[in-house]
């Protein structure tokens, strides 16, 4: 039994074209990071430079959305389902 | 690999794009493009395919006219309508108001690789250009993609009708 990380379409190219990947890990951001070693090319995808997370990338733990549990440190067990939904932003440049 | 940044698109699908875009002024309009990556008909290459398109309300209620903005729950139905007819979300449009019809700084900062980002120019209430772009995989530009409008109300790939 491992976690379970659901890639969403756009990121599958940068992921060997795999819909979910399974690691053993304690953590959403344990997960993550084992992501994004294995798929290096994801992280800039995923994370700023600084390596936060980046505001339209959603992640979601057994359907809750961490940023109302424990963000990157929420626990994670075996069997458990990480879901990263993307948020659709943009805009023009002129003043609003 | 000429194909594989070109669009194909209908006629009908373009002038709803069009039509959402002009309803919606000043403000931003947005939605999914439900479709199929390029791929291959019986040895022969084709395009990427936009085959029904999936409205949204902009999110972005305390600056819809120079933003726009779809939640994850949105997302996640545009998914579920795209599957319901075994297709795939390859990508979103929206408008810019009184604005040219290139990506902005803003875009590119939200924009994710692999997905078709259509933009519709709207001035003063008036439809103009029509432009689509793909996120460059080093995330600092775009490649602008050809839009090939196809006439008739569904696409047909035998169907050799470009305007």
């Amino acid at each position: 039994m491992a976690v379970k990380v659901l890639i969403p379409t756009p990121l599958r190219p940068h992921a060997g074209g795999i819909a979910a990947a399974e690691f053993q890990a304690k953590t959403v951001g344990e997960a993550l990071g084992h992501l994004t070693t294995e798929f290096v090319d994801l992280r800039k995808h995923l994370f700023t430079q600084d390596g936060k997370l980046r505001s339209f990338v959603n992640v979601y733990v057994n359907g809750e959305d961490i940023r109302y549990l424990a963000q990157e440190n929420t626990p994670t067990k075996d069997g458990d389902t990480i879901n990263i939904i993307p948020s659709i932003a943009g805009g023009s440049s002129r003043a609003a | 690999m000429a194909d594989a940044n070109k669009l194909r698109i209908s006629t009908e699908l373009v002038e709803r794009i069009r039509r959402q875009g002009v309803e919606t002024y000043p403000h931003e309009c947005c939605g999914a493009l439900l479709g199929r990556d390029a791929g291959s008909d019986e040895g022969q290459a084709r395009p990427r395919e936009i085959l029904e398109l999936f409205p949204l309300v902009n999110r972005r209620e305390d600056s819809p006219r120079n933003r726009f903005s779809v939640a994850p729950p949105d997302v996640i139905e545009a998914d579920k309508a795209a599957q319901a007819l075994g297709l795939d979300v390859v990508g979103w449009y929206h408008s810019h108001p009184d604005h040219p019809a290139k990506p902005s700084d803003y875009d590119r900062e939200h924009a994710w690789p692999w997905y078709s980002y259509i933009i519709l120019s709207v001035h003063l209430g008036v439809q103009q250009e029509m432009t689509s772009w793909r996120l460059n995989d080093d995330r600092a530009g775009y490649s602008e993609e050809g839009i090939e409008i196809r006439t008739g109300t569904t696409v047909d790939p035998e169907c050799e009708g470009e305007i």
